[in-house]
């Protein structure tokens, strides 16, 4: 079932949520809504089950107008995040109760639910929990049941709200997996909240980046990451380096000195407006300087070496650029090199070394 | 909830102008809460009111000061006094030791004292009469002393005392038992006495909760009637309390005077709620800030 | 008074010395010694003065009787309208916004800080022979004052917020995500109070009915304004046992006593188990490693 979300809005009291936000979601699909806390992901995720009303636009599901519907019509899944287990049945029970709640005339015989809970219980991989309360279960088996409770109803869209936020990280990374495993087995149209890049970027099909009310950007993973639309955008996504500068002749001039970053999108713009350029940590190139103070090489910047830290797949070096105008009032460089071009260059703290950017986006202020 | 920010057009038509409630319900329980609590309480309550505004000025003031309903004022505003202040003081040390030691016999205490919550006040009267009368248990043993705690205002301030004592333990303990252990480690650590940690960083914790305590008792006291008319002894000018000469007025058909008089417990019922709701609040903002 | 059970809390450490510890301890156990446990125990011990005979004779008495079904019967009305209400003003406040909440929930608690006697006069002068609607009763042979409509009136008025104080709070900690969960997953509201609301506070109701059953049966002041006193017709157990202890027959009345003694006893063993209970199950959930799944 495909989702369609057109201009909606949602204000709480003098704080808006959500600003004349449209989305198309198509049938089978995963979409991660993703962004910082109070972007108005849950905002949205609650206007789509029918928890929250909007205040402007409307909902339709697969071209049926929903936004008046009850959310016990909607037939939609919904997982809380912190999961809403009924705490007084047990897991059978829990997962069984859409069912049992059905009027007389369409529910389902005891039997058939028997078997209908055993199969999502089987699903879920914890067919042997059935007798126990949730107060007994772990935090991944909850969620994971709570998922099956959902699931029991055949819902058309399945939501998830912040689904991991409540587990530690090994836990998260082994249901992540495992969510996007099922949901290949299913085709559920799926949407879920979360604050996670790596989650969202990792499990969904297409990721929503949203921000202060917002839709910023809508691709697939890979685009989002490969071609960030704004600054927000790029700067939410992984790490950024942000140096300052000034546009001149088509290219942002990096500080003072002679560094320089291509721009030709904003030849319109006036020469010496003030700018800056979002750099990756693995866009720098880097060598080490002769000594400190050697004067800037065409093009490079000159900097000294704050820490190495070597413990993990990358090494990291943050960098304080010699020329204080580049950056911010007490940030660093950061810069992620490879294991074996860091062993070929080995730099200590306090080195000299010279940067060179080899790529970048630029913004003006 | 408001609905359509202002000048956003609304495209499909939907329904506006309703905010959706997820749960039903609301309007059922709540009409039927507000329509309760208007026949059960406040229409009752405003006949009262409104029968005070009938009396004339003079008749008013002279029911409500006459000599004998001002001692009357003296003796049961003054006895629930003191039987707050003796029910704060002892009900915080009965409050920590559950909340801090672990003694034999430690939940039936903390199961009793509920007793004077759940106990009938006309048995609690007449057990106390019966314990404190110069025949009774204690009263024998202190009668040759010449101590006589029955029948008279030292009655009234003991039976106030025993219906009292719930509302400090039970408003102190949850307080006490959220205090984070950290915080005294802290002190201890920082080279704190006993007192001082008890002084600087438990007191000041538990102050709201010991004030609206007090005042639960006080308000309890003040109003009380079946523990206290046994064991008073009842004397006008000496030993009667208020609720007592509402009822003597009301058993003389003068209703004017009994309305009167009780208008002037119940407003101080009414300051007493608003005291209690006020300190319930700064308890809660305090409670707030610290965590 | 809330009946929100308590979190079980280790303690380690001491600050305060022994003898500090020993005194306070001393102190507080003879105060509940002399001020609980003392007038509980002359309760029974005073009715059974007379041995067993004097004991049961006392209750047998058809006045007696005559008083404890009265009793019954008032409870048997006020209890479970007080019920309801305290059911459905905990659900409203505990599960909605609207404006005027606080406003709402003050004036629940209002009839607790109202002397009984005051609450008793209350409805004299409105349904009394000189009250408002007093010629209008009289007119249709009505009787409520001096008769058993007054006497309920008095005691569901006392009693009124006693359900919903124990309700309320815990309604209000546990949120709506439940009952959120419940509606999407199609059941109705009545299936949604029953089946996944009604389970989660059974206790704090059991309490709450109990606590509003003893209050009610053991209400005096208030009944005692409405009630004339008219032996063997409106006389409820407290009323009784004044009568009886005003003519000097003591024993008489802490035999009929011990039965309302012993009714708040139950209530205050409802009152432990039901927070043992809560106190368990606190136990059970920090008691499990939170985060691994046995299986991916």
């Amino acid at each position: 079932m495909s989702i369609s979300i057109d201009r909606v809005s949602k204000q709480f009291g003098n704080f808006q949520a959500l600003d004349d936000v449209s989305l198309e979601i198509a049938s089978g699909e995963l979409v991660a809504l993703l962004g910082p806390s109070g972007c108005g992901k849950t905002t949205l995720l609650r206007i789509i089950a029918g928890l929250e009303s909007a205040d402007a636009g409307s909902i339709y599901f697969s071209g049926v107008d929903a936004t008046a519907v009850h959310p016990r019509e909607r037939n939609v899944g919904f997982v809380f995040q912190h999961y809403a287990l009924f705490r007084h049945m047990t897991v059978f029970d829990n997962v069984a109760f859409g069912l049992r709640m059905r009027p007389r005339a369409s529910r389902p015989k005891e039997a058939q639910i028997k078997d209908k809970v055993h199969q999502l219980l089987d699903l879920v991989q914890l067919d042997w929990l059935g007798d126990r309360f949730p107060s007994q279960l772990s935090g991944g088996q909850r969620q994971r049941i709570a998922l099956a409770r959902a699931l029991a109803v055949e819902p058309q869209v399945l939501l998830l709200d912040e689904p991991f936020g409540a587990l530690d990280a090994k836990v998260r990374k082994e249901l992540r997996r495992w969510l996007r495993r099922l949901h290949d087995e299913l085709h559920v149209s799926s949407v879920f909240v979360t604050h996670d890049q790596e989650e969202a970027l990792e499990v969904s099909d297409r990721v929503v980046l949203m921000n202060r009310g917002r839709i910023e950007q809508v691709g697939t993973p890979q685009t989002v990451w490969e071609q960030p639309a704004s600054p927000f955008v790029f700067s939410f996504l992984g790490q950024v380096n942000r140096l300052q500068g000034h546009i001149e002749d088509g290219s942002l001039r990096i500080g003072q000195g002679q560094a320089r970053i291509a721009c030709p999108e904003l030849r319109q713009a006036a020469a010496q407006r003030a700018g800056y350029a979002f750099v990756r940590p693995y866009e720098l190139e880097l060598r080490p300087a002769a000594a400190l103070g050697a004067g800037d090489a065409a093009g490079w910047i000159a900097g000294q070496v704050l820490r190495v830290l070597a413990a993990g797949p990358l090494v990291r070096l943050e960098i304080t650029p010699q020329d204080a105008t580049i950056l911010p009032q007490g940030e660093v460089l950061e810069v992620h090199l490879g294991l074996q071009a860091f062993a070929a260059m080995p730099l200590r703290d306090a080195d000299p070394v010279q940067l060179r950017p080899r790529g970048g986006r630029v913004f003006l202020v | 909830m408001q609905t359509l920010a202002a000048g956003r057009p609304s495209v499909a038509g939907a329904a506006r102008g309703k905010s959706l409630r997820v749960l039903p319900g609301f309007k059922l329980t709540l009409a039927f809460t507000l329509f309760y609590l208007s026949i059960i309480v406040l229409i009752p309550l405003s006949g009262l009111f409104a029968k005070t505004l009938t009396l004339d000025w003079q008749q008013f003031v002279s029911a409500v000061s006459s000599p004998r309903v001002m001692a009357s004022y003296r003796l049961t505003f003054g006895a629930s006094l003191i039987a707050a202040l003796i029910n704060t003081v002892f009900g915080l040390v009965i409050a920590w030791v559950l909340v801090r030691y672990d003694f034999f016999g430690k939940k039936l205490i903390d199961a009793l004292v509920d007793l004077p919550f759940a106990l009938p006040t006309a048995v609690a009267g007449i057990s106390l009469t019966a314990l404190l009368a110069s025949n009774g248990w204690i009263g024998s043993v202190l009668e040759p002393y010449g101590i006589a705690l029955a029948f008279n205002p030292n009655g009234v301030v003991i039976a106030l005392t025993f219906i009292g004592l719930p509302f400090v333990v039970r408003t102190v303990q949850p307080v006490l038992e959220d205090c984070e252990q950290e915080l005294e480690e802290a002190a201890m650590c920082l080279g704190a006495t006993p007192w001082q940690s008890f002084a600087h960083v438990i007191f000041p914790t538990i102050a709201p909760a010991l004030l609206t305590g007090f005042a639960m008792a006080f308000a309890r006291g003040v109003g009380e009637y079946g523990s206290v008319i046994f064991i008073a002894g009842n004397m006008p000018m000496v030993s009667e309390i208020t609720p007592l000469i509402i009822i003597g007025k009301l058993e003389q058909y003068d209703y004017a005077g009994a309305t009167a008089v009780a208008s002037v417990l119940l407003v101080a019922s009414f300051a007493m709620l608003f005291v209690i709701n006020a300190l319930q609040t700064w308890q809660r903002q305090r409670l707030g800030a610290s965590s | 008074m809330s009946g929100q059970a308590r979190h079980p809390t280790k303690r380690a450490a001491r600050a305060e010395p022994a003898w500090v510890r020993w005194a306070l301890l001393t102190l507080a156990l003879a105060f509940v010694f002399l001020f609980l446990f003392f007038p509980l125990a002359a309760v029974f011990v005073e009715a059974f003065r007379k041995g067993l005979d004097g004991y049961v004779s006392a209750l047998a008495e058809p006045e007696a009787l005559s008083a404890i079904g009265l009793t019954l019967l008032v409870a048997v009305i006020a209890v479970p309208c007080n019920v309801v209400f305290g059911v459905s003003a905990a659900w409203a406040i505990a599960k909605f916004e609207f404006p005027g909440k606080s406003a709402l929930t003050t004036l629940i608690d209002l009839p607790f800080s109202v002397s009984p006697v005051v609450a008793g006069l209350v409805y004299v002068l409105m349904f009394g022979a000189h009250g408002w609607f007093g010629p209008w009763l009289m007119a249709h042979d009505i009787k409520i004052i001096f008769a058993l409509p007054g006497m309920v009136l008095a005691t569901t008025f006392v009693t009124f917020p006693f359900v919903a104080r124990e309700l309320l709070p815990l309604m209000q900690s546990q949120g709506t995500d439940e009952e959120q969960a419940s509606i999407v997953l199609g059941a109705t509201g009545w299936q949604t109070f029953w089946y996944v609301t009604l389970p989660n506070i059974r206790w704090a109701l059991i309490y709450g009915v109990i606590l509003c059953n003893a209050r009610a049966m053991g209400e005096f002041g208030a009944v005692s304004v409405v009630s004339g006193h008219i032996r063997g017709q409106t006389n409820t157990m407290p009323l009784h046992i004044e009568i009886l202890y005003n003519e000097y027959q003591s024993v008489a009345a802490f035999a009929v006593a011990t039965l309302l003694t012993l009714l708040a006893l139950v209530t205050l063993v409802i009152k432990s188990l039901a927070e043992w209970k809560f106190e368990r199950q606190l136990r059970i959930a920090q008691s499990l490693s939170p985060e691994r799944p046995v299986s991916p």
